[in-house]
């Protein structure tokens, strides 16, 4: 029942907002987002890691005569998932309350609602339904997006929706392929999926077909071009809503859909896909060295350490994926927080040019301190949220082929080279005219940027506290994967 | 009475019915694609669905089966409707351009 | 059978080991959030007193470690990572290695904390700059006495972070922050190795933790095997970003931006000879790889080489330390590579006295010179520094070799090792020393003798620096002068090597995997004499040629704009290292960054997908012709549609 509650609240909270006017939705909106985190919490009180099978499950008949269940539940990596979702989601709300948005009523709705279709992704267990919450988290999103966005909104959103929406139709051709497959009176329940043993041809182009959803989501590279431009165009929620959680989405559908469901496609393609991801790596990074404008920055590095969670994951060891799991965290707490800190920038300045900017350090000691400390956990320093996940995925992407690691591991130069230039342009040197008078983080500010710098510690310094929770979950996994 | 109406179609081969209805049918086809007049055509479309219903007819009598006949009163049920709404757009074409040259027609282009 | 190293249990000893470090992170954490709100005493005192307690603490527990047995132990904290079998404690190991470098570390850090509570008074940000010395405090900490390679990385990445900061504390210039930047990313590239070290050694260990690696180091059977050379060579390329060999050492000259007490604590004394602690500390890796060991010879020495010519040309007080801090690495390299453990330790110990003694000298003559870093605008400082000037002097005669001060005694031990292993590498190592004497007494020289050369108003600042910057001086010329004496040669009696029976059990693992490679020399005492006399031959004729030159004929260095000979142009240039980088690696990484984003991924990339686009839209415009508005036409295209279904129904199928 309370992965039903998880699921319905926010939606529910939704609709009260929606009747709300003026800029007090808000609040309502942010109390609604705590309350949800709240119960995450307290799922997480009562959570067992050492069970596999899915907690707080629900299983009742949808299409009953189709044999599509209404299924949800969480094993380690879903609840993870929705910790990440419903921790993020209040800080999303609480950094535009600066903005002050026309519709808000509508705008923080959406935000609830997609909050809905993402905690329906990662505690699904009936492959149609996944589908459908799949579907659903993209629709408010495109609203945000298209509806406050920047000059290009419309094109680069419309690019953006049919983009996914062209990667999802493939992924639903395989679950209704895999749907036929399935015994008896046919289901779509994720076990059935994973108890078929289909002839390794047939998995292997289903593979493909899973893999296009999933790698136009995280996005893998070539898939990734739609990416730079939406988040850049995006107003900064939607931006840290699609970078910090959604991205989640396209590896959790791996993990959850694509690995156990066709293992040997995935060892037929594994070094593909391994090859994919390391070139996306370094060919992000290396672009990203000369971007201009923080927020396609900031989003070809996204572009690069999801390289490297995909990687991890294709791995199909243990560092690997639980380096992965980790690693989604670490970057959901980090991108958001970088993203953040880059619209107080630019809600201050009105520019994300790294050239107009500079010496804002000088008067703003406790914006450098957080800038920093999310910064080292992007490049992954030690003892920062970072390095567990980039360690772990490097050792597995190591373990699986030396050179491998050895060119993947080129991100921790690369992402030093472009962070810190970008570091350096923005708050080193001189004050620009554009910088002059900027003022340091207010209050509400501190509120969203303190429980991010926390985490990066938190999970830098006891990785086990999560590390614990999924790592269950994930040996049930490569055993289901490795029968 | 009415049972001899069976019987009286079957005075006539099979085959003559077959190639009066066909060749009513194709008349209707070559009206609807020829003319231009909006009414014709719908008179030729009129045409075309009595050549249908004398086949039913014909071959219900044949094969002793009142199915056939059944069709033929939905058809004629449904073209009176359809008569009725037909009739009443070419009339409301008519006021609008003035004319009821299916050429005319053709804002639906690209 | 070396004794395996049992955890220890005492509570209140993992209690006092876990303070060592969390004192200097506590003095960060209140100095960082305190900068420009506390009062500067109360900085300092945070700063020193933290410091302070943790070399306190690092004496009695070696005290505490000689009065137990010298038993190295482990202190567990907790499981840091755990995912399978790679297991990582967060957890210490304390043996004779680790607490010599805590007591380094800790003792001329506090020594420096106090040097710069006089050298920073003047800034608005000492908060700052304490906070991010206490932070390279903990984090070198880490590094010395973790117990498993990955805790070994957390310190080496987080000075290299303390690097980076400090290197670039006047953040205001473009340059320093540069310089800054350009450590980090260097560091990094060798970071990626000592990475990629790590995980082979979890392949090939099954462990990261080096009581375990080292046992299963020393069951290792067969020399040189490939795995054993990859492992060692990636190390090793983390050894050379952090310090400074050929070809990565080009940041730490750049590193001298950074305020001077941050070149000599990290960029002298602690943080670059990190390298040698950690080749030190997997020596049971690399005697099983002697091709590795050569190769840490062969570059050690001519960083040395390299480093030394490039010395005896540089203008800036700070550079011509610098380079000759990268040439100092490279003997202990040398040492590495030749098997001389103890001596490459003993050079590393006796450097961090007198290249942190010079350091700060050199911060105390900027400081009276107004920031004035130039040598030939000095000139004559001994009458107005003369705490100074004696405390340089020793340090000077110190890293020149002559006796009996402290360098005399580990350089001449280290080339004596190096002479049983390989002549010309001896000659080379003494090449390098003679121009090591030669550019520090030209500096001496120039700095403190002849005349005054800076301006008027210079000259009327010039003042001996306070109390808190002498004191350092003075207690480092002191261990300069003394400090050579934990390592007397055996000609003086035999176990008078204080240092090599004190660290002898590190190398017991070493000894089980290879112990035919350690065998000491056996150099009977009139080769000893010799090499002793060769070298202090050396040094003098180095330091008289000098004196010739810069006292008697009063030389003074070519200004800026004059031509110089191409040989002096190429080494006052430093071969022109970085210039061959910047144009075969940064520019054309750069020209790549932009091809890749404006060539392949808009138009390459994106244009596939927006040809797919662009095609359904072609594809619409050319089919939408056929919707002509012609109804007729419709119902002639679907009578032949159904007439060519009925045919091919009836007569084809």
């Amino acid at each position: 029942m309370i992965t039903a509650l998880l699921l319905f609240w926010p939606a529910l909270a939704a609709l009260v907002v929606l009747l709300l006017k003026g800029q007090g939705a808000k609040k309502v909106a942010f109390v609604a987002a705590l309350v949800e985190f709240a119960i995450a919490l307290f799922a997480t009180a009562g959570f067992t890691p050492e069970v596999t099978a899915p907690q707080y499950a629900l299983d009742i008949p949808w299409i009953a005569s189709a044999g599509i269940g209404f299924s949800i539940g969480m094993d380690g990596i879903s609840l993870l998932m929705v910790l990440l979702t419903t921790f993020l989601i209040p800080l999303i709300i609480l950094s535009a309350f600066k903005h002050d948005y026309k519709n808000p009523n509508v705008f923080y709705a959406l935000i609830l609602f997609m909050q809905t279709g993402l905690i329906g992704v990662f505690v699904s267990l009936d492959a149609f339904l996944f589908y459908f919450f799949w579907e659903v988290a993209l629709i408010p999103i495109y609203f945000i997006a298209a509806i406050w966005g920047g000059e290009n909104r419309i094109k680069v959103t419309f690019k953006f929706f049919v983009y996914t929406i062209f990667g999802s139709l493939f992924m639903l051709a395989a679950f209704v392929y895999l749907y036929f497959q399935t015994p008896g009176t046919h289901t779509s329940n994720v076990n059935a999926f994973y108890q078929l043993a289909l002839d390794s041809s047939s998995q292997g182009w289903i593979f493909w077909f899973l893999f296009l959803a999933f790698a136009i989501k995280m996005p893998v590279f070539p898939f990734h071009t739609w990416q730079p431009d939406t988040y850049t165009e995006s107003p900064a929620p939607a931006t840290m809503l699609l970078s910090g959680i959604m991205l989640k989405m396209g590896i959790y559908g791996v993990l959850r859909w694509l690995l156990p469901v066709v293992p040997l496609g995935v060892s037929q393609w594994d070094e593909v896909v391994l090859i994919l991801s390391i070139i996306g790596i370094v060919y992000a990074s290396v672009i990203a060295i000369r971007q201009q404008d923080l927020k396609r920055l900031i989003a070809y590095s996204s572009i690069a350490h999801v390289g490297l969670i995909s990687a991890g994951i294709f791995t199909l060891n243990e560092q690997g994926l639980q380096g992965g799991v980790i690693q989604m965290l670490s970057h959901g707490i980090n991108v958001v927080g970088l993203f953040f800190i880059i619209d107080i920038i630019y809600s201050r300045t009105k520019t994300r040019e790294i050239s107009s900017l500079g010496g804002i350090t000088q008067t703003t000691p406790a914006l450098s301190i957080f800038f920093m400390i999310l910064l080292l956990g992007s490049v992954a320093l030690p003892l920062t949220n970072g390095f567990v996940g980039e360690f772990l995925l490097l050792s597995g992407v190591f373990q699986f082929n030396n050179y491998f690691g050895a060119i993947a591991g080129l991100t921790i130069i690369l992402g030093a080279v472009y962070m810190l230039r970008m570091f350096q342009g923005v708050m080193f040197g001189n004050k620009s005219t554009h910088t002059e008078g900027f003022t340091d983080l207010t209050f509400t500010e501190m509120a969203v940027l303190i429980p991010l710098v926390i985490m990066v510690f938190w999970i830098g310094l006891f990785p086990n506290t999560f590390l614990s929770i999924s790592e269950p979950a994930v040996i049930n996994l490569l055993s289901i994967i490795k029968r | 009475m009415m049972n001899q109406i069976p019987e009286v179609i079957r005075t006539v081969p099979l085959e003559y019915y077959l190639y009066f209805s066909t060749a009513l049918f194709v008349i209707g086809v070559i009206g609807v694609l020829t003319r231009r007049n909006a009414i014709v055509i719908f008179m030729c479309v009129e045409l075309m669905l009595n050549s249908v219903n004398l086949l039913l007819t014909a071959l219900s009598a044949y094969r002793s089966d009142p199915n056939g006949q059944v069709f033929v009163f939905f058809i004629m049920a449904v073209a009176a409707a359809e008569v009725c709404v037909g009739l009443a757009i070419i009339v409301m074409i008519y006021r609008n351009i003035r004319s009821t040259d299916v050429q005319l027609l053709n804002y639906l282009k690209w | 059978m070396p004794e395996i190293v049992m955890p220890n249990n005492n509570q209140e000893m993992a209690l006092l080991c876990l303070l060592v470090p969390l004192l200097p992170l506590l003095g960060f954490i209140l100095n960082g959030l305190g900068n420009r709100k506390l009062a500067k005493g109360l900085v300092s005192l945070i700063g020193c007193a933290t410091v302070l307690a943790s070399f306190l603490i690092s004496i009695y527990l070696f005290l505490d470690f000689t009065a137990n047995g010298s038993k190295p132990y482990l202190v567990d904290f907790y499981d840091w990572i755990s995912v399978g079998t790679l297991q990582i404690g967060f957890s210490f190991m304390i043996d004779q290695l680790t607490l010599l470098m805590m007591l380094m570390v800790t003792g001329i850090g506090f020594l420096i904390h106090v040097y710069s509570a006089g050298y920073m008074s003047h800034d608005e940000n000492m908060g700052k700059f304490f906070a991010y010395l206490n932070l390279f405090l903990f984090s070198m900490l880490l590094l010395v006495m973790g117990s498993n390679y990955v805790m070994m990385f957390v310190g080496w990445e987080g000075v290299g972070l303390c690097s980076y900061l400090l290197i670039g504390f006047w953040n205001k210039n473009t340059n320093y922050n540069n310089a800054a930047k350009k450590a980090f990313i260097m560091n990094r590239i060798g970071d990626l190795g000592f990475l990629l070290g790590i995980f082979l050694i979890f392949i090939t260990f099954g462990s990261v933790s080096y009581p375990q690696v080292f046992l299963e180091a020393s069951k290792v059977t067969g020399i040189d095997t490939p795995v054993m050379i990859a492992i060692t060579l990636l190390l090793f390329v983390g050894a050379m970003g952090k310090s400074a060999q050929l070809p990565l050492f080009t940041w730490l000259p750049d590193a001298m931006a950074g305020p001077t007490p941050v070149s000599a604590l990290i960029h002298a004394a602690t943080m670059v000879t990190a390298g040698i602690y950690m080749v030190l500390r997997s020596n049971v890796l690399y005697v099983l790889a002697p091709t590795t060991l050569d190769v840490i010879a062969v570059i050690g020495l001519v960083t040395a080489l390299v480093a030394a010519t490039i010395g005896l040309a540089q203008n800036d007080i700070k550079k011509v330390l610098a380079y000759s801090t990268v040439s100092q690495l490279g003997f202990m390299f040398l040492a590495l590579g030749v098997m001389a453990f103890s001596s490459s330790i003993f050079h590393v110990l006796t450097h961090a006295f007198f290249k942190a003694l010079l350091f700060l000298g050199a911060g105390s003559v900027i400081h009276a010179m107004s920031n004035e870093q130039d040598i030939r605008s000095m000139g004559g400082l001994r009458k107005w520094l003369p705490i100074t000037f004696i405390t340089f002097l020793i340090g000077t005669l110190a890293i020149s070799g002559i006796p009996p001060f402290a360098g005399f005694f580990s350089k001449d031990e280290l080339l004596a090792h190096v002479y049983e292993h390989n002549k010309i590498m001896w000659v080379g190592g003494l090449l390098a020393s003679f121009m090591t004497a030669f550019y520090m007494f030209r500096l001496l020289f120039l700095t403190f003798f002849g005349k005054f050369r800076g301006t008027e108003e210079q000259r009327h600042h010039l003042h001996e620096s306070p109390a808190s910057m002498t004191f350092p001086l003075i207690v480092l010329a002191i261990l300069s002068t003394i400090g050579g004496f934990l390592g007397l040669p055996a000609v003086f009696g035999e176990n008078m090597h204080v240092l090599q029976n004190y660290l002898n059990p590190i190398y017991d693992f070493a000894r089980i995997a290879n112990g035919a490679a350690l065998e000491a020399p056996h150099m009977d005492h009139a080769t000893e004499y010799m090499l002793m006399g060769i070298s202090v031959a050396v040094a003098v004729v180095a330091i008289i040629i000098a004196y010739v030159m810069y006292v008697k004929k009063d030389t003074v260095p070519a200004p800026e704009t004059a031509k110089l000979s191409p040989i002096h142009n190429l080494i006052y240039n430093k071969y022109y290292i970085d210039e061959l980088y910047d144009a075969i690696i940064v520019r054309p990484l750069m020209a790549i960054s932009t091809a890749f984003h404006r060539f392949i991924d808009v138009i390459l990339v994106d244009g596939i997908v927006n040809g797919f686009g662009k095609f359904v839209m072609l594809s619409g415009r050319t089919l939408r012709y056929a919707q002509s508005g012609v109804i007729s036409f419709y119902v002639l295209v679907m009578v032949f549609s159904i007439a060519l279904i009925l045919f091919l129904n009836f007569f084809i199928g």
